[in-house]
């Protein structure tokens, strides 16, 4: 077996929690903005303040929180509000999965509990960190609780202040986002396998944004680059690759 | 099946996005537990887990502004030479604000 499933030393501490939530912090002040842009958005269609509030508290995810704005009005249409959380969020199924190998060496209330406030940038952080052989899953929980309360209160500035933020990507947080979440992929240990599945995962996400649904592109482009990782045989110099 | 956004319609609506967003977060560890985790699985998920990061950061890429791309490329070549994921981000940052600056 290798050693990446050894999940004896899995562990949830307060240690893994606050170096979690220190390292993720410089990335949540432009949280904090995008946030803002929501809490302004927001009440503009129609939400009160306290129903943003609570949205952002417990969706916690920005794309699906705008994308139910466009559904709002004096009637929700339930199924399309589903679809569309579904559709947007399905990565996160795909981002748990990628988790399980660690998370399993926990009980089954903190395993679950520690998936609450996943998101792209605290699992990006978490999922480089367990593939190098951290086996703490409070850097999942501690970047998610910094994310968390960085969104809350960009959507408590925005509701109660108002006007001043409407296009956050001025302000480049996709820009921020694109390069922490690249500088953590190339952080990993890569080989030309790993470059080939990477290929076929970009590739694939590029034909989905074109002609594919909004939305699709995640799950297309991590679907694709992990069948080329089933069909692509390890050599068995490239072993170690299993290895933290 | 609409919901009236009067009384608490709204803040149901609210509620079952929540849970719904939680089940995604859940489910994937939910399914996985069920399966098997041998050496196929395992080399999925390894090759998925990178692949979500390029999936994700392939709209701006793509759709980004010079700027944005120049940053990528300036966060790639810091990360590859120095291994420095601080150093990397804040380059990638200060090249998009320099061309901002310069040139938008």
């Amino acid at each position: 077996m290798p050693l990446s499933q050894d999940t004896s030393h899995t562990r949830l501490d307060a240690a893994g929690v606050a170096s979690g939530f220190r390292r993720m912090a410089p990335l949540c002040l432009f949280v904090v903005v995008f946030g803002m842009a929501f809490g302004v958005a927001a009440p503009g269609a129609g939400l009160s303040q306290l129903q943003t509030l609570a949205m952002s508290a417990l969706v916690f995810a920005g794309s699906a929180q705008f994308a139910a704005l466009d559904l709002w009005g004096p009637e929700i249409p339930l199924i399309a509000l589903i679809a569309t959380t579904l559709a947007i969020n399905a990565r996160h199924l795909l981002m748990g999965a990628a988790l399980y190998p660690w998370l399993k060496g926990l009980p089954t209330a903190p395993r679950y509990a520690s998936m609450l406030l996943v998101s792209d940038s605290n699992w990006a952080m978490a999922i480089g960190d367990f593939q190098r052989g951290e086996r703490n899953v409070g850097v999942l929980v501690g970047g998610g609780i910094a994310l968390w309360l960085a969104w809350m209160l960009g959507t408590l500035i925005g509701v109660t202040f108002g006007a001043g933020v409407s296009s956050p990507q001025r302000f480049g947080l996709d820009v921020i986002m694109g390069c922490f979440l690249l500088a953590v992929l190339l952080g990993g240990k890569t080989d030309r396998r790993i470059l080939a599945c990477w290929m076929a995962a970009g590739l694939a996400a590029v034909a989905a944004l074109k002609w594919l649904p909004d939305n699709t592109h995640v799950i297309v482009g991590a679907i694709a680059g992990g069948v080329a990782g089933l069909l692509i045989p390890p050599k068995a110099s490239a072993a170690q690759d299993d290895a933290p | 099946m609409n919901l009236p956004t009067a009384d608490f319609g709204a803040m149901l609506a609210i509620i079952i996005m929540g849970a719904v967003s939680y089940l995604t977060r859940a489910g994937g560890v939910l399914i996985m537990s069920r399966v098997p985790i041998g050496p196929r699985v395992q080399r999925f998920i390894n090759a998925m887990a990178g692949s979500v990061l390029v999936a994700v950061i392939m709209p701006v890429a793509l759709d980004g502004d010079t700027a944005a791309r120049l940053a990528l490329v300036a966060t790639a070549t810091v990360m590859l030479t120095t291994g420095k994921t601080l150093a990397a981000i804040a380059t990638g940052m200060a090249t998009a604000a320099c061309w901002r600056l310069a040139f938008g």
